[in-house]
């Protein structure tokens, strides 16, 4: 039942916000539906965590007759990404109350409406209601973008539009596809998809059309070219629910659809699609070391980021899928903080070019120390979250191939490399004339901000609690793999 | 039955209501008449009945498809007051033109007989021969009636040619004495059976405007009044598929991989030319017309599937395709009023301007191109489910194509409306019309969310 709540709450508050009038009233309401929704999201994980991990089911019938129904569950894979999800969501939204959006009733519907549809993909339990939220989480993802984006707005969500859609239809050709193959009577709850009777070759097939549809979402090197420009484009809020939360769709379909069903698969398949990753993160950390834009460098160093991210998944051992989920909760809220940084400077200064900024440590002490916390998390540093997953996926990538972990060993270096480079030029020397009269963070941003490094230290010192809540479960899906 | 002679005397009615000019009172006649004309077809459901020597065929089918038939042409009169609002001459002509037309839509649904089928063709044909020059003024409705009066009555020949031949194979022209020839001779089916068979599935590809059946489409959609083009691209399509269907799953079934390939070809080449012509449209009617191209493709694909869900995912898809369909034809109308043109920057900034009708609008191209969890996506769900079940993989993957080309067109009107600057262009609705799009937006919604309601009833 709570999950349906959670479902549902943001919808609720979604459908409410447009009849409201003042900018005011609208940013009250939209940040009490979210906080509203974390309290849920709390009561579901102490009702997890209490009654030792039942799956909060909850099973309605939609067309029963056909094998599909509203099926929605959480297990140790998705309940991290609910919570990082109704954790970032409030965070994003008090931040967002630095900007004066035109028509804000719009904006905060699109990001609840954009919650709840997150809140489906990851909690769905059934292959056709994943597929309905997964499509729907587009429609708010596009208008947030393209209505509040950048210039160039309209050619590159179109861009991000058309990829991410074509790669979902092939999705949606896989599941229909499966759910021929279940026994009779056909469902499309996942439980029955995992036992469908595949041949090697269909699911050589599979594997293809599903991978592309998460590669794109994710995004894995070569299909992520639509990602550094929407970033860019994008408003900051944008930017951060895209590669914040909503690159973590792709990840979680692979756990949860390609490995368990394509299982057969990986032999053909599994090595390329490893190297695919690695070499995206070299790739990516290359290009990221050279950009002079701030947000294009975080989006580069996402993809090196989230490519290390699947090369733990297609390692196919506990470490690795551990690793993969924690990474997961990590990289969201590394990211999230990343881009809030970056905006503040972006709205203080009006520039976030590198080679405009300079000195800003000195004007704004409090600014400094938080990017500083955030991108030495982001880049792994012992004791902050990046350390604890960027270290469990290496460790399942060296059990998968020692080369291969040197080659993705690399992506810390790197993001050492570009990360620190471009805070020495951006907070160190000399003042420029843009950042002379910057000032430091006030309140509210330090509120936005806070809970981003309480967490950060909470899962980088300990981590025990979100392992105990994933190994069950990451233990299952190598079950299934090895079925 | 009853459906047949309700909806002719309600035709009469309105031109009795003419000749007595009582103007005022025509809407309110055909809307109610219309209504009670679909309580009527409802209440013939699970009656399956004969009449007139199997001319007519009462079956489910034809009750569910000529209640949508109805029901489309209800929710175009309902944009009517509208559309005629400030016309002095008088209309009664046209709204019974469309009201006979409409008889032969249902005909079409519920023939038994090939000559019952060619009668309806030709009510529904001639009628709206009519229609699309009923512009007198225009020199484009002009054309338009010219250019399908031309193709349309040369193509009804081909119909009736493959109707003749098929009798002379058979000897008959019942379904059920078609459907006996063809098993008695199923392996050795006469040179003259099947070219009468593949005349009759090229008359019908016209109707339906099919590739390569399908140039006059646009000139024609283009150049007809609008709330008439509406008329012509769910009323008419929706029964000539049915048609089609009708006749492929009651007589011809035996001999399915004769005619397979070549409908497989046609919705092939339909879901991909529709949808690529598509794309380089610089109006909304025009793109409209190819969108209504490429859902015939759809359509098609339903029917190539042949499979005892085949109807129910055909009655869906009808069904979706026509409430969104009609709801862009709306918007279509307000435009074309506002702006004398609807080129895709007359919408420029109509979100800023006109909310309500924007957001219509955006549903209903999301609705066309299939996005969840809107109507139009379980329509195209259940009909790549029924394919894929029979196999028809590759077909599948075509109309998946196509669906992810047709996004760049559904989404010029969107993005014209929400991210372009407004050029001073307001579209004026007055509160029934603007009562009307949010009702289709809202069984859009419903449709998509509670398929049931329809899926599962044939």
């Amino acid at each position: 039942m709570l999950t349906l709540i959670l479902i549902l709450l943001p919808l609720a508050f979604s459908l409410i916000l447009p009849v409201l009038k003042g900018e005011k009233e609208i940013r009250i309401v939209a940040l009490t539906g979210t906080v509203a929704e974390f309290g849920v999201a709390m009561a579901a994980l102490i009702q997890y965590v209490t009654s030792c991990h039942c799956q909060l089911m909850f099973t309605a019938d939609w067309l029963a007759t056909l094998g599909v129904g509203l099926t929605f569950s959480m297990d140790g894979i998705s309940l991290p990404l609910v919570l990082l999800t109704v954790f970032l969501l409030p965070v994003i939204v008090l931040f967002s109350f630095s900007h004066h959006y035109r028509r804000p009733a719009a904006f905060y519907s699109l990001v609840l409406l954009m919650e709840m549809a997150l809140i489906g993909v990851f909690t769905a339990a059934d292959g056709l209601m994943f597929y309905i939220f997964w499509e729907l989480t587009l429609i708010p993802a596009w208008f947030i973008c393209a209505v509040w984006g950048g210039n160039d707005r309209i050619r590159i969500t179109f861009k991000f539009f058309i990829y991410t859609f074509a790669g979902s239809l092939l999705m949606l050709l896989a599941l229909i596809y499966i759910y021929f193959r279940t026994p009779l009577p056909h469902s499309f709850d996942f439980r029955v998809l995992y036992i469908a009777v595949l041949s090697p070759a269909e699911q050589t097939w599979l594997f293809l059309a599903f991978f592309l549809a998460f590669a794109i979402k994710i995004p894995i090197f070569p299909f992520h070219t639509w990602q550094p420009e929407t970033y860019t484009e994008a408003p900051a809020e944008g930017s951060m629910l895209l590669a914040g939360i909503m690159l973590k769709m792709g990840i979680y379909g692979l756990i949860r659809l390609l490995i368990p069903i394509c299982h057969l698969a990986f032999q053909q398949w599994g090595e390329i699609v490893m190297i695919l990753s690695i070499t995206g993160i070299v790739y990516a950390s290359l290009i990221a070391i050279r950009q002079e834009d701030m947000k294009q460098l975080v989006a580069y160093s996402s993809i090196a980021h989230v490519g290390l991210i699947a090369a733990g998944v297609f390692a196919l051992n506990l470490h690795g899928l551990q690793g993969s989920v924690i990474q997961m909760l990590s990289h969201g809220i590394n990211i999230v903080g990343i881009f809030i940084i970056i905006d503040l400077i972006q709205q203080r200064t009006g520039s976030r070019n590198i080679a405009d900024l300079g000195g800003i440590a000195r004007k704004a002490p409090r600014l400094a120390v938080f990017f500083m916390i955030i991108l030495l998390a982001s880049i792994a540093l012992p004791l902050t979250n990046g350390f604890v997953g960027e270290f469990l996926l290496l460790l399942g990538v060296f059990e998968y191939n020692h080369l291969y972990a040197a080659a993705a060993g690399l992506t810390i270096i790197f993001s050492a490399v570009y990360m620190m480079w471009m805070y020495q030029r951006v907070m160190f020397g000399d003042t420029t004339p843009m950042t002379e009269h910057i000032t430091d963070l006030n309140n509210r941003e330090m509120a936005a901000l806070i809970p981003l490094v309480a967490v950060i230290f909470w899962i980088g010192v300990a981590p025990g609690f979100f392992m105990d809540i994933i190994w069950p479960d990451a233990v299952r899906v190598l079950a299934l793999f090895n079925m | 039955m009853t459906t047949i002679l309700s909806l002719t005397l309600l035709g009469v009615l309105v031109l009795l209501l003419g000749i007595l000019k009582k103007k005022t009172l025509q809407l309110p006649l055909i809307l109610v008449g219309l209504l009670t004309a679909l309580a009527l077809t409802i209440s013939d459901w699970n009656t399956a009945r004969h009449l007139f020597n199997e001319m007519l065929i009462i079956d489910n089918t034809a009750v569910a498809f000529s209640a949508v038939l109805i029901f489309s042409t209800f929710l175009i009169f309902m944009f009517a007051a509208h559309y005629y609002q400030g016309v002095q001459r008088p209309l009664d002509d046209i709204y019974a033109i469309m009201i006979f037309a409409l008889v032969g839509a249902v005909l079409m649904t519920s023939y038994g007989n090939l000559i019952m089928l060619f009668i309806g063709i030709e009510t529904l044909s001639i009628a709206l021969y009519v229609l699309a020059g009923s512009h007198k003024e225009a020199i484009t409705s002009n054309e338009a009636t010219l250019k399908y009066f031309l193709l349309g009555s040369f193509l009804s020949g081909f119909l009736l040619f493959g109707i003749a031949l098929i009798y002379g194979a058979s000897g008959s022209f019942s379904l059920h004495g078609i459907q006996l020839f063809v098993i008695a001779n199923g392996q050795n089916l006469p040179p003259m059976f099947l070219a009468g068979l593949f005349l009759l599935i090229v008359g019908l590809a016209f109707k339906i405007a099919v590739v390569p059946f399908h140039f006059w489409a646009p000139d024609v959609y283009e150049g007809t009044p609008t709330l008439l083009t509406a008329f012509m691209a769910t009323v008419v399509k929706t029964a000539s598929v049915v048609a089609m269907y009708r006749f492929f799953s009651h007589t011809f079934y035996g001999i399915y991989g004769v005619w397979e390939t070549t409908i497989w070809v046609l919705a092939a080449l339909t879901i991909l030319l529709g949808n690529f012509t598509g794309v380089y449209q610089p109006n909304l009617k025009r793109m409209l017309a190819y969108s209504s191209i490429s859902h015939s493709g759809y359509m098609l694909l339903a029917v190539v599937a042949f499979s005892p869900f085949t109807g129910n995912a055909l009655l869906l898809y009808s069904l979706t395709y026509s409430v969104a369909t009609i709801l862009a034809f709306g918007i279509l109308i307000l435009v074309r009023e506002a702006n004398g043109n609807d080129y895709f920057t007359s919408l420029n900034g109509i979100a800023r301007t006109n909310p309500v009708e924007a957001f219509c609008l955006t549903i209903a191209m999301l609705s066309l191109a299939g996005i969840p969890p809107l109507a139009g996506f379980m329509g195209k769900y259940f009909l790549f489910t029924t394919a894929l079940e029979q196999g028809l993989l590759w077909l599948v993957i075509i109309a998946i194509t196509g669906s992810a080309i047709s996004i760049s067109y559904y989404f010029k009107p969107i993005v014209a409306m929400y991210l372009k600057e407004n050029e001073g262009g307001k579209l004026n609705s007055g509160v029934p019309f603007k009562a009307h799009l949010i009702f289709l937006t809202l069984l859009l919604f419903l449709l998509g969310i509670l398929p049931f309601l329809v899926i599962g009833l044939l």
